[in-house]
């Protein structure tokens, strides 16, 4: 035994606070934790978690995780059509947002907006037809992330839709996103009204193609300095994105207007893009997913892969488990409404765009973003506070991405689940509330937290493989 | 358990518990009384659990409410950004690199894990938390054994590292005898008792109260022998424990006998003839212990200084039995401290017979209530049955008190003898409310035309935060008749039932001094 005494003796206080106080008054030095029970009270994830800490197996793994993930290089490459784009994607098939869910159970808005995705389709002729449709369960409904692509709130993509594709140069690999409509009534709110249709429509026949050929006379837009350009500009990626969206219009105007020859397409184009505050929303996501994507796959690695809500339930993946989803009831949020809603009118937390949060960005970057308070609640005090306390529960920051309020350092980024588990403290997530009847569209934005429940259930499924590999390599070894 | 203490002192209120909302305090509340349907809660959560009469209790919401607001108030008193606390052990390591010890005191579901963590994290641990398992036990000594680390516990209440104290513990002076105990309040009284008749330790290391069961192995206090052996510092071993199981007593004495330094072996209520060895000395009681411990430190042979009666305690004794009436012949011990209690069990039958407790030596003298005393009695309020939903009573002196109260009201009782332990986590003044129950109590006895004998000893050190001096002063105001040790308080109080019982029947006195 190394003797920890008659040298210098250094405590760490767990529980009653006042034993630190005799420790400080001897002189000696003792940090006091502020304790809470792990998972919240998960007693069976507390000790799964007490397993995985400092084991050199996740420590190796997540090392390697993080690293892939800091390496990722997201360029906007294109547009393409989602059918002929998004990998595994069928003829009859629907993407979502969030975790695998089957129609009985999907909320207002997300059926709304696959009708509305049946209807652009041409797979039935009228609203109660293609309710009728999706009933049947002859159409795939199958969750974006299964095809490397996310999409804010009910995050609906069908075949004909144009979806954004981010090229990551580090890996060769794609990530995709659908294009944002604007505010008020869209497709991703659940409304599917003729006007919803008819913009889909456009998107897809004009708005995709124009940008498209603008993205590749411009020989791609790298994302990263983009985004840490916005970051500076108040931004925070997911409930602000003004500043990028007006970055991405400088990027975009001068080869737009070497390559558009119709003036009327080129100022519709510019006239649509310019309207929305949230155009660069989805880039952003894709750019996220791609990053993410890169530290996925990497065996024993607690790093937090997703995280998405299709508004009944969260779920969550680990690089290191796998293709498994961890859900938990989705959580309401704690936001300010528009006049005339309130909290009775809102959706559960919905949609995939807190792939920003487990990349780094949304309320991990919140410092860079007093404004958003504005919209989401608190003061401006708060928001560097969550950004400082997100620090708490990540592997490291991402120093291509800093936060100038928090003294230009990196994003806390790469989402240690252990730590989540271990400090009882949630990611924090800034996002759109959604009314809860379909096509309503969005009624409030506010700030939420990813719930717990689903953390510890994936440290336990973590803690169960690492230990089934630890004794299978035990059971090797010795044969 | 500060903000209960001072709760339970408030007038009105009967009782007060301020706990965590685990499933297993929740239970306790059940039993207690306190809760009386389910609450919504989370174990984070902090249950303020109160009875007494509405006015008083609607006060204590609001003391209860203040400081909470006034704890949020220290977190954020800085301007500007408020950082937040570290909330784990692995963020608690980051700030304070050179940690080498984790100091856990979680409720006892948590425990282990916060334990295990430690290890892993390549840090010591005291684990002060009780309601540990023994399997979690033996699976963290075996952790803590691989990687070189030690366990100190579960439910290790006190230890002194390097002079600093932890848990409840005294501040002792330092010196070169070095203890390992698997009693806390042992580990109290040597500790103090070296520093009172001026002498210091090194290092005093608890192991748990279970430590010594064949399924454990004795892995704590066999590395603290060890450690100790090795330590520069150290001159003297002092062993404590109830008797372990033969085997081990050998497996112990063997490693003891290794050491190459004096050992004093106190393994209370052991057959002292299985306590031989080269370097090897008995120490029948906690006192003799700190004695031998102390005569060996300095050179001498640690065969000398048995406890001998003085006049000035003939006079006093004397002088207090003169007081009481005819009938008058129990005594009732009235402890804190589980191991005091049971030292007081040990001397007590070997004076005067069996002795009911409701933590007796043999079952047979179990009391039927363990709230009401038969014949000579002694109990430990500290133990389970009694702190069910309540602060243990070296934190609060509301259970003691009363009980102090009600022995004097039965006219067999002769003596009340009791302890009382100083030192950080335990009461600020526990004189003050202890020798004003004494007060009461005598006032009760008069009432009623008898007089009683108080019989204590105060088991701290100058350096407490209490202070020894001025606690020892409150109680002999009360007219307390004090002893140094715990030792020496019981076998005053078994001389004076002895010699009441002689002046009763010469018959009974013969029996009780074979």
């Amino acid at each position: 035994m190394k003797p920890f005494f008659g040298g210098n003796l250094g405590i760490i206080n767990i529980g009653l606070a006042s034993f630190a106080e005799a420790i400080a008054d001897a002189g000696v030095a003792v940090v006091s934790i502020d304790w809470r029970p792990p998972g919240l009270g998960d007693i069976a994830a507390g000790r799964a978690l007490a397993e995985l800490v400092r084991l050199p197996i996740v420590e190796a793994a997540n090392e390697e995780a993080i690293a892939r993930y800091r390496r990722s290089q997201p360029v906007l490459a294109g547009v393409g059509a989602a059918g002929k784009t998004l990998p595994g994607m069928g003829e009859r098939m629907i993407l979502h947002a969030g975790p695998p869910i089957e129609w009985e159970r999907m909320c207002g808005p997300m059926r709304g907006a696959i009708a509305g995705a049946i209807l652009l389709e041409g797979w039935a002729a009228n609203l109660d037809a293609a309710l009728a449709l999706a009933a049947t369960g002859e159409i795939t409904f199958s969750p974006c992330h299964h095809h490397d692509a996310v999409g804010p709130m009910a995050g609906v993509i069908s075949p004909s839709m144009p979806v954004w594709i981010v090229a990551d140069r580090a890996y060769g690999t794609l990530a995709f996103s659908n294009m944002n409509e604007g505010l008020g009534k869209v497709l991703r709110f659940g409304a599917n009204g003729a006007e919803v249709i008819e913009r889909l429509t456009w998107m897809g026949s004009v708005l995709g193609p124009a940008l498209s050929a603008t993205i590749e006379t411009a020989g791609g837009i790298e994302l990263k300095p983009l985004m840490a350009q916005a970051l500076h500009m108040g931004d925070e990626l997911h409930n602000r994105n003004v500043a990028a969206t007006s970055l991405l219009i400088r990027r975009l105007l001068p080869p737009a207007i070497k390559v558009l020859r119709n003036p009327d397409d080129l100022a519709k184009v510019f006239a649509f893009v310019a309207s929305n505050d949230h155009f660069f929303l989805n880039i952003s996501m894709a750019a996220c997913k791609a990053m993410v994507n890169a530290a996925r796959g990497v065996e024993a690695s607690s790093l937090v892969t997703a995280m998405a809500r299709n508004g009944v339930d969260f779920g969550i993946r680990l690089s290191g488990t796998g293709d498994d989803w961890f859900t938990a009831p989705a959580p309401k949020v704690d936001g300010l409404y528009f006049p005339g809603y309130g909290n009775a009118d809102a959706a559960l937390d919905l949609g995939d765009s807190c792939i920003t949060e487990t990349a780094g960005l949304g309320g991990f970057a919140m410092a860079a973003a007093p404004a958003i308070v504005q919209f989401v609640g608190g003061t401006p005090q708060d928001a560097t506070a969550y950004s400082n306390e997100m620090t708490h529960i990540v592997m490291g920051r991402n120093d291509a991405l800093t936060l100038p309020g928090l003294n230009h350092t990196g994003t806390p980024a790469g989402i240690d689940a252990r730590k989540v588990v271990d400090s009882g403290i949630a990611p924090v997530i800034n996002t759109g509330i959604a009314h809860r009847q379909a096509g309503v569209g969005q009624i409030g934005a506010g700030i939420t937290r990813a719930p717990m429940v689903a953390f510890c259930k994936a440290i336990r499924a973590l803690a169960a493989r690492v230990g089934d590999e630890a004794r299978a390599r035990g059971a090797g070894s010795r044969a | 358990m500060q903000i209960s203490s001072r709760l339970s002192a408030r007038a009105g209120i009967e009782r007060a518990s301020i706990v965590m909302a685990t499933a297993a305090n929740l239970d306790l509340l059940f039993e207690a009384g306190l809760l009386e349907k389910p609450v919504e809660s989370s174990p984070s959560d902090i249950i303020v659990a109160l009875a007494g009469d509405k006015g008083a209790i609607d006060a204590a919401i609001g003391e209860v409410e203040a400081a909470l607001v006034q704890r949020a108030a220290d977190r954020r008193h800085e301007a500007g950004v408020p950082e937040i606390a570290c909330r784990t052990i692995e963020a608690a390591l980051a700030e304070q690199s050179g940690a080498n010890l984790a100091l856990i005191s979680v409720p006892g579901d948590y425990a282990a894990a916060e334990a295990f963590k430690a290890l892993r994290l390549g840090l010591n641990v005291m684990l002060f938390s009780d309601n540990v398992s023994i399997a979690d036990e033996i699976a963290l000594k075996q952790l803590a054994h691989e990687h070189q680390l030690m366990v100190m516990g579960p439910d290790c209440g006190t230890a002194i590292i390097d002079g600093v104290p932890l848990g409840f513990a005294n501040a002792v002076r330092r010196g070169e005898i070095g203890v390992v105990a698997a009693s806390g309040t042992g580990l109290q009284q040597v500790a103090c008792l070296i520093d009172r008749w001026g002498a210091g330790v090194s290092q005093a290391i608890g192991t748990g109260g279970r430590d010594l069961k064949a399924e454990v192995g004795g892995r704590t206090m066999l590395q603290g022998l060890t450690a100790l052996a090795a330590d520069t510092a150290t001159k003297v071993i002092v062993l404590i424990s109830k008797p372990p199981a033969a085997n081990m007593a050998r497996r112990v004495l063997a490693q003891a006998t290794k050491s190459g330094k004096p050992v004093v072996v106190c393994f209370l209520g052991a057959d002292p003839s299985v306590l031989h060895g080269s370097g090897i000395h008995p120490a029948p009681t906690l006192d003799a212990a700190a004695r031998i411990a102390i005569d060996l430190s300095q050179g001498c042979n640690g065969r000398a200084i048995p406890a001998t009666p003085n006049d000035g305690d003939n006079v006093a004794i004397a002088a207090e039995v003169a007081h009481l009436e005819p009938g008058q012949r129990f005594v009732r011990g009235v402890y804190s401290g589980g191991t005091f209690c049971y030292e007081a069990l040990l001397l007590l039958s070997a004076a005067l017979g069996p002795i009911m407790s409701s933590t007796p030596l043999d079952r047979s003298c179990v009391l039927a209530d363990p709230w009401r005393s038969e014949g000579h009695t002694v109990v430990d309020l500290g133990d389970d049955i009694f702190t069910r939903g309540r602060p243990h009573p070296m934190i609060d002196n509301t259970l003691r008190a009363e009980r102090i109260v009600t022995e004097v009201r039965d006219p067999a009782v002769a003596v009340v003898l009791f302890d009382l332990v100083l030192g950080y986590g335990a009461h600020r003044d526990p004189a003050a409310e202890i020798g004003a129950a004494v007060e009461a109590a005598r006032a009760v006895a008069a009432r009623d035309g008898r007089y009683v004998v108080f019989v204590a000893s105060v088991c701290g050190t100058t350096g407490d935060p209490q202070g020894l001096a001025g606690q020892e002063a409150r109680l002999r105001h009360a007219g307390v008749l004090l002893a140094d040790s715990n030792a020496e308080a019981v076998r005053l109080a078994a001389r004076i039932a002895q010699q009441r019982i002689a002046k009763e029947s010469g018959l009974q006195a013969k029996r009780g001094q074979q």
